[in-house]
């Protein structure tokens, strides 16, 4: 089984230097872009190979790229931006390549900025990672050294500068709009679109945001072609995915498998099961933005479609496991509470919404909570739902509820009879 | 008297200007968000780099240096205030020496970070949100850490601790000074 995204990261060890990387094949993918391929053509390879966006959207990266107006005539600067900000709760899989491979995500930034002709880039990375912001910058440097950023990158005519960003903390900065805010300096709150971030994105210009696992995987569509990674999956979606699991499982942690491995597998095989004594209740199958899916659920192929087909979103890949002792109303509540406060405030449904979401999960919880209080939590539901905000933060926080009041109904209304929690 | 009260005028004008907010900012501060101005294409696109800067000087942002980065990037305090209370990380308030962020996300939820709130609270007589009265510790609440596997998980300034139990926080603790 190919591992190509973690082949040469082993948790614990330092990551490659640019020697031990380039002598693992490293940086051949640049030369080989730069020196034999056109820019459509890159676009075109990464289009055909079928990667999809792996931060949560799972939009074709090819297309996304497709629309940036190219040629003589194009609006400059263009940018690409690698999304960095992984503040997804129970989201731990960029850090993985962040920490283990840092050139990897450099040489596929390159090879992105290459594909659209952008002339700057930025990687923008959450301010919790102190680790891969020190490595990242030391690989930046490493690179700027050896001729792979800079002006004429190995004697193509093409020149890309590379800056890492580090964030001051907010959810919202991982929406690519409000990233683009973020780094303006102003509030990270969306944009309206159209116009998109491809025609007018940082500063008003073309932009390409990024999630740090899609750009890793281009080096290696670069090399190894479409056919190659296409055959890398179990399923319709191309190549490998990270998939993570924590909760109480014997063994948490993140592995990169072929796209569409089952829940089962991921759980029993990987994470060696559920810890003694504990039943699984619920899966998160993406992050906290996710529907919940339950031990029904649990020969679903993880991969886009499956996943959606199910009621839920592949979302982030990394899952999070509610066992039998955890109260699901507490577990909704504090996924409430941390979409109320990480809301940027700049639509009334979300930013009033949210607020009164958690306190009615909060009264529940501690048993002061009424039938009356399901209804409208259940409102609530479909008022924040797609559609009627701005961005897809409320909608996203609604997805683990809306599952919760379908799947775990009658913990909820023991809440209601019992005026306690009956998980206490 | 009337040429009198016209120096008086002048000198308390030059007193002022000494104390223009600018002014405030120290030379290595102002070295450094010099530069971050070279990076960005206009000055108020360096607003949160500079916040940083001076926070990382100074501790925290008081009204004072949200009023001298204001002037230093041309921007209204207003302005400078509202990116400021916008971003989990830019302190508004003045923290204690080292500020200790507890994740309270969701898998940190299952694996019980509550119990290490709790014994935080126990041995540092505070809340979140509270500073110990030797100003050491500022305790403080925090989104997801990206440790989901971890769980619980904690940071002291750069510091990440992961696998959490009560049992470690004192040995945690006794480092910081």
């Amino acid at each position: 089984m190919e591992r190509p995204l973690t082949q040469y990261i082993h948790p614990g060890c330092p990551p490659f230097d640019i020697r031990e990387y380039e002598m693992t094949g490293g940086y051949s993918a640049l030369r080989k872009a730069l020196s034999s391929m056109t820019p459509k053509e890159v676009q075109d390879l990464v289009k055909d190979s079928g990667l999809k966006g792996r931060g949560g959207a799972g939009f074709s990266t090819g297309i996304k790229w497709s629309v940036v107006p190219m040629g003589e005539d194009a609006p400059r600067l263009k940018y690409l931006i690698a999304n960095a900000d992984e503040m997804e709760p129970g989201t731990f899989k960029d850090r993985l390549l962040l920490e283990g491979n840092p050139h990897q995500l450099i040489e596929g930034m390159i090879l992105a900025a290459f594909a659209i002709q952008a002339e700057e880039s930025f990687i923008f990375l959450r301010w919790a990672y102190k680790k891969a912001a020190q490595l990242l910058r030391k690989s930046i440097h490493e690179a700027y050294k050896a001729g792979f950023l800079g002006k004429n990158i190995l004697d193509s005519g093409f020149s890309l500068e590379m800056h890492l960003h580090t964030g001051v903390g907010r959810y919202m900065c991982g929406e690519e709009t409000a990233l683009l805010n973020a780094l303006e300096g102003k509030r990270a709150t969306p944009r309206a679109k159209p116009p998109y971030p491809q025609i007018s994105g940082l500063y008003g210009k073309p932009t390409i945001v990024n999630n740090v696992e899609t750009l890793c995987n281009i080096p290696h569509i670069v090399n190894n072609g479409v056919e190659w990674f296409k055959g890398l999956s179990n399923s319709e979606d191309s190549g490998t995915k990270l998939y993570g699991v924590s909760g109480k499982v014997n063994n948490p942690g993140c592995w990169e498998l072929p796209m569409g491995v089952t829940i089962r597998e991921l759980i029993e095989e990987h994470a060696g099961g559920m810890k003694n004594g504990y039943q699984l209740k619920g899966v998160l199958p993406g992050g906290a933005s996710t529907d919940f899916l339950t031990a029904e659920h649990l020969d679903i192929k993880m991969d886009f479609a499956s996943v959606q087909k199910a009621g839920s979103r592949l979302g982030t890949g990394t899952m999070v496991v509610m066992d039998d002792a955890t109260c699901p109303v507490g577990f909704v509540h504090n996924l409430q509470h941390f979409f109320a406060q990480e809301s940027c405030g700049w639509c009334t449904p979300c930013r009033e919404g949210l607020p009164w979401v958690e306190k009615m999960l909060l009264s529940l919880e501690q048993g002061s909570g009424t039938a009356a209080d399901m209804e409208l939590l259940e409102m609530h539901t479909h008022m924040l739902g797609p559609g009627n905000t701005f961005c897809a933060l409320a909608p996203g926080a609604m997805e683990p509820l809306q599952s919760a009041l379908k799947y775990f109904k009658d913990d909820f209304e023991k809440h209601i009879s019992l005026h306690k929690c009956p998980y206490e | 008297m009337i040429t009198q009260n016209i120096n008086k005028k002048v000198s308390k004008q030059e007193d002022t200007k000494q104390h223009q907010p600018a002014q405030y900012l120290t030379d290595i501060e102002r070295q450094f968000i010099d530069h971050e101005i070279e990076l960005v294409p206009h000055k108020s696109a360096a607003v949160i780099e500079a916040l940083k800067i001076v926070q990382h000087h100074r501790g925290w942002i008081s009204d004072d240096s949200v009023s001298a980065i204001a002037a230093y990037l041309q921007m209204s305090p207003a302005e400078v205030d509202s990116v400021a209370t916008f971003y989990n990380l830019i302190f508004r308030k003045p923290v204690g020496r080292h500020v200790i962020l507890v994740c309270d996300s969701i898998s940190c939820y299952v694996m019980k970070y509550g119990d290490i709130y709790k014994a935080l609270q126990e041995r540092l007589h505070v809340k979140f949100g509270e500073t110990t009265s030797d100003q050491c510790f500022t305790l403080l609440p925090n989104a997801c850490l990206g440790c989901c596997d971890h769980a619980p998980a904690l940071m002291i300034d750069n510091d990440l601790y992961k696998d959490i139990t009560v049992d470690m926080l004192d040995r945690i603790l006794k480092q910081y000074t």
